[in-house]
């Protein structure tokens, strides 16, 4: 790597002069780039391209939910005949859109937007640094999730299609499912090295590269959040990269790590030598994807913390009560994953055990949200459009993270344990909650990326538009589920008695999630025009006190800083008493 | 611009970026051998019969193998501290040493693994032949990570000794700590497989 890269530097040399050092080649700048900015920019297109086509295939679910067994209209067609003839979409192949969109928003999705983009992008600038620790390993991440991200698409061109275990891949099944379950392994392997390489980077960055004067608890809480994440993705995801391996194991070599003995398939025994554990892979699995959950949520937090405290003209509320919250968060996240198996007979103490760590896990993040609603209180808040998501981030998480105490105590697991109740629990911290609040950090940063702000009436359109419909999606799945409608129904319940009275809200849903769809068409169109056409924005175009802002013009060149800067006051002095301004920078020297 | 204690030590974290780099990478492959580690620990206790490692595998071979690793990690160190002492030619002949001490390894391990196959022996035979080969495999594709990153040290990589020795010797360290670390994996492993 050393030897090309320098090699590669040599020729750029050669070719402008001595004088242009910094020239690169167009490659070298755009799609090899070195630069933290740029590969952030890079996270975040690719993941938003993602999120886009995992939403897609959850909206071709929804027109089979609504209307069972007629072919869909216009796209029906290029389905292919194995996946859907004459339009109408088979069993199976609905079974694959569902196991790749879980697959593909969180693993190809949000975790890239929300740690590759925003913190590669945002991470270095807020602590002063030039760069991350690792320029070449940081793009080495990027490419090595694009390419989990290809072998991921790739399977559904493969026979049998792809991946149709659901996102958890839970063993047996996933054992003897059809091919497109090993693209599926193998991608995961791909998407887990990619998060590790990122993690290792940013911690070192966060840990080595803060500017002078920039000690722990001058940190904003965005860079704490994304410390933490970082070291839930380096401790988490081994696990399951583990969990992969030996899931390959059983599908490539034969072994039966996750086959019990005398497993009987399509009424033939299975000739494996048997002898394995099918909980096995519950308990890899959920390790990482408790964990996980976290991953989602707190770069959103973070992001929500630096907008809120932005718009409020005033400190956060409980800083550092939030920065320890954050921390005992990390700590505590390592110890609830079987939460997610108490209908799995694991015995009573275990359970016990469980659903006690899990009670005292929620207490973390209601001190975070608390200190977050508290932070609105007195504040002269400008309504603009980060803001109004950062806004609709906390009553949304909060019914998201409310509606998960039943699922964490396991007496009330037990009735709503698979039901679509589950389905509208964690959507709403991860669509509602953190897509809302990664929507409103693209609206905050932009104008640092590009040196232009977004159209502010779009914005507020998209905001709007996307609030309405996404609660319309996800708030029936609440009635749903207490009625008892399973979650992996192929035609949404038609067949069960107890799902009857609450099956007219399917269409309901379903033109929400369609609705959501075109409200997003406002975003798209306000992205690519702003970039050329947005009204240009000063350096410290929302008046901010974090480095990014007060230090780096917009956009910062290569090196981000023009002079090193150094820092002499906490992240969020608002509204500060004696000063002309409302805000004080963080590289503002204290006056004696 | 130059991104900042790459060579040098941060005073108030007394650490360079690729040690603190290669520790929490050698963080998470604790995490992933630990993993594996519990799944072998769990499938054994679920078994209602399993094979002692002594009966099914050669221990005089893993025995072997054991002193070769422990002296690779020796020769690693004395690498680092020939570095150190500025001598550069002793310290590739070291290097060299290391990787084919390694080397050694895979082989004794390539015949184990043959045996094995000749027996008709394939990871489909038993769940413990099964988690045998993969936590064996998994190790060793870590220890041709080891000769591949000590080989480029000892090789092309030595050139930066004449621009900027204190790094080259700061990336001899890192990787002798990774080769520690395969070093202590197959500590574990070596009862955990063969003698319990």
């Amino acid at each position: 790597m050393d030897n090309v890269a320098s090699v590669g530097k040599a020729h750029a040399a050669e070719a402008h002069g001595p004088h242009h050092e910094e020239e690169l080649s167009f490659i070298r700048k755009y799609v090899f780039s070195l630069d933290h900015k740029w590969i952030g920019i890079q996270y975040g297109i690719t993941s938003l391209l993602f999120l886009l086509f995992g939403f897609t295939l959850m909206m071709l679910m929804r027109w089979q939910l609504a209307f069972p067994g007629r072919p869909i209209p216009l796209i029906g067609q290029f389905l292919g005949e194995a996946n859907a003839p004459g339009g109408i979409m088979l069993p199976e192949f609905y079974n694959q859109l569902g196991a790749m969109h879980g697959t593909i928003m969180v693993f190809m999705g949000v975790v890239p937007l929300a740690v590759g983009a925003f913190g590669n992008f945002v991470v270095p600038l807020q602590i002063g640094a030039p760069d991350m620790a690792f320029p070449r390993l940081n793009m080495l991440s990027y490419w090595v999730y694009f390419v989990g991200g290809t072998i991921m698409l790739a399977s559904f061109f493969v026979p049998g299609g792809a991946a149709n275990s659901g996102w958890t891949s839970y063993t047996p099944l996933s054992v003897i499912a059809t091919q497109g379950q090993t693209y599926w392994l193998i991608g995961m392997v791909f998407l887990i090295t990619s998060s590790l390489l990122g993690s290792i980077n940013f911690i070192v960055t966060i840990i080595q590269l803060r500017a002078p004067g920039l000690t722990w608890m001058r940190l904003p809480f965005f860079v704490w959040a994304q410390l933490v994440t970082a070291f839930l993705l380096l401790l988490a995801f081994p696990p399951l990269e583990a969990a992969g391996v030996l899931q390959l194991m059983d599908r490539l070599a034969g072994t039966s790590f996750f086959l019990p003995s005398g497993l009987v398939v399509g009424n033939r025994p299975l000739e494996v030598s048997g002898g394995g554990s099918p909980l096995l892979w519950q308990h890899l699995f959920w390790f990482l994807a408790h964990p996980e959950v976290y991953v989602l949520i707190l770069p959103a937090m973070g992001i929500v913390a630096e907008i809120i405290a932005n718009n409020t003209r005033k400190p956060l509320w409980g800083y550092k009560a939030m920065v320890y919250s954050v921390i005992f968060l990390g700590f505590m996240s390592f110890g609830v994953w079987a939460h997610h198996m108490f209908f799995t007979g694991m015995g009573t103490v275990i359970s016990a055990f469980f659903q006690t760590t899990t009670m005292i896990i929620s207490i973390p993040s209601v001190i975070i949200l608390s200190a977050l609603f508290l932070s609105l209180y007195g504040g002269s808040i400008r309504f603009t459009t980060p803001m109004l998501f950062a806004l609709a981030f906390l009553p949304m998480f909060g019914i998201g993270g409310l509606t998960g105490l039943p699922l964490g105590l396991a007496s009330s697991d037990i009735p709503l344990h698979d039901t679509y109740y589950v389905i509208g629990h964690f959507h709403y911290v991860v669509a509602p909650g953190t897509l809302l609040a990664l929507f409103g950090g693209i609206y905050y940063w932009f104008p640092k990326a590009t040196g232009r702000k977004m159209n502010d009436l779009l914005g507020k359109i998209h905001f709007w538009g996307s609030f309405f419909c996404i609660n319309g999606v996800f708030m029936p799945m609440f009635i749903q589920g207490l009625a008892g409608v399973n979650r992996r129904l192929y035609d949404g319940g038609m067949q069960y008695a107890q799902a009857q009275p609450v099956l007219h809200w399917n269409t309901f849903m379903s033109y929400s999630a369609w609705g959501l769809g075109l409200f997003q068409i406002f975003f798209i169109i306000n992205f690519f025009w702003s970039i050329k056409a947005g009204r240009k924005a000063s350096d410290n175009v929302w008046s901010a006190t974090t480095l990014e802002w007060a230090a780096a013009p917009s956009p910062p060149p290569h090196g981000n800083f023009l002079t090193p800067p150094a820092v002499y006051r906490g992240p969020y002095e608002y509204s500060v008493p004696g000063h002309d301004a409302d805000y004080v920078p963080q590289n503002q020297p204290v006056q004696v | 611009m130059e991104i900042p204690y790459t060579v040098e030590v941060r005073p108030d974290t007394g650490l360079t970026n690729p040690k603190l780099g290669i520790w929490l990478f050698l963080a998470s492959e604790v995490m992933l051998f630990g993993a594996l580690f519990s799944s072998y620990i769990l499938l054994r206790v679920s078994a209602p019969v399993w094979p002692h490692g002594y009966e099914e595998l050669s221990v005089p071979l893993a025995t072997f193998n054991t002193v070769v690793l422990i002296t690779s990690s020796v020769t690693m160190v004395m690498s680092w501290l020939q570095l150190k002492l500025r001598n550069l030619a002793r310290a590739r002949m070291y290097l060299w040493l290391t990787v084919t001490l390694a080397l050694v390894f895979m082989v004794v391990k390539f015949f184990e693994y043959g045996a094995h196959f000749a027996e008709g022996e394939y990871p489909s035979h038993s769940t413990f032949v099964a988690i045998y080969f993969t936590l064996t495999g998994l190790h060793g594709l870590h220890v041709l990570g080891g000769v591949v990153a000590n080989g480029y040290l000892a090789g092309p990589g030595a050139a930066m000794w004449r621009t900027e020795p204190e790094r080259y010797t700061n990336r001899v360290e890192v990787a002798g700590l990774y080769w520690h670390f395969v070093d202590l994996v197959w500590i574990f492993l070596f009862p955990a497989l063969y003698l319990l």
